[in-house]
């Protein structure tokens, strides 16, 4: 399994005091494992700092909200360890005039 | 302060925008109600109006940066640490900076000192919304220009 998945389960585990192998990569952040909004503020501080990034959770939000993604591709966690490969990738990447 | 309207904040005395800080002063009022309650012959500001404080501050910092479009309200207390009493009359100086500026949310380390010896100290977390009311934007930039938030940070329509 990847890394990233285990990093983030093990801030999941910490940050929210759930036992960590209860969670795995198919576990649903809400609907699993009963994060509420403000635990993930907390869960997405630890994964923004530890990864570098920024997650967009407002763009994710709404695109949920609008019925353009549902939340499992965003917060069952294989799903949203992909999103954070991704965000990481785009930021490792040359700007696309820069080549 | 003004206790009454809960704004705690009387003036912003240095906001540096590339630094991400913000230094404001809080006039600890000699006589109010609250000291009659808290306590009886020992009066003392309570701590959750120290932390409130903190949150303005730094509430203030992150309008700032957020180039007055957005409103951030506290939604997490961290770490929080009365470490001295506040007594009436006392001038607070309460500096805040930003730890991290994530998607919708920010979080800042804010702390509250009397002639440089340290009271208080916490990490807050604030969501961010855009401004919810136009009455809202309204009087936070009435606000702003009161306790002398930088003009040149107020955008102006």
């Amino acid at each position: 399994m990847s890394s990233t998945f285990d990093k983030v389960a093990d801030i999941i585990a910490e940050t929210c005091d759930i036992p960590r192998d209860t969670i795995t990569p198919e576990s649903h952040a809400i609907d699993d494992l009963g994060i509420d909004s403000l635990d993930f503020l907390d869960i997405a501080f630890a994964i923004d700092k530890a990864f570098g990034i920024k997650m967009p959770l407002e763009k994710w939000t709404q695109e949920v909200n609008d019925g353009k993604a549902t939340t499992e591709q965003y917060f069952v966690l294989k799903n949203l360890s992909d999103r954070i490969d991704e965000l990481v990738a785009a930021k490792g990447a040359p700007a696309p005039d820069a080549a | 302060m003004q206790l009454e309207y809960f704004q705690l904040i009387d003036r912003v005395v240095d906001l540096n925008i590339g630094d991400k800080t913000i230094t404001v002063e809080a006039q600890v009022p000699k006589e109010n109600t609250i000291f009659e309650g808290h306590f009886p012959g020992y009066p003392l500001l309570p701590g959750v109006l120290l932390i409130e404080s903190m949150a303005q501050a730094s509430g203030w910092l992150l309008i700032a940066l957020m180039n007055f479009e957005r409103m951030p309200f506290l939604a997490m207390v961290k770490e929080a640490k009365m470490r001295s009493f506040v007594t009436p009359g006392e001038l607070l100086t309460v500096e805040a900076s930003v730890l991290h500026e994530g998607s919708g949310f920010a979080v800042t380390e804010a702390k509250v000192s009397v002639d440089g010896r340290p009271r208080c100290n916490a990490t807050l977390t604030f969501r961010h919304i855009p401004f919810p009311h136009p009455d809202l934007r309204v009087h936070m930039d009435a606000t702003a220009k009161r306790i002398g938030v930088p003009q040149q940070v107020v955008p102006h329509e």
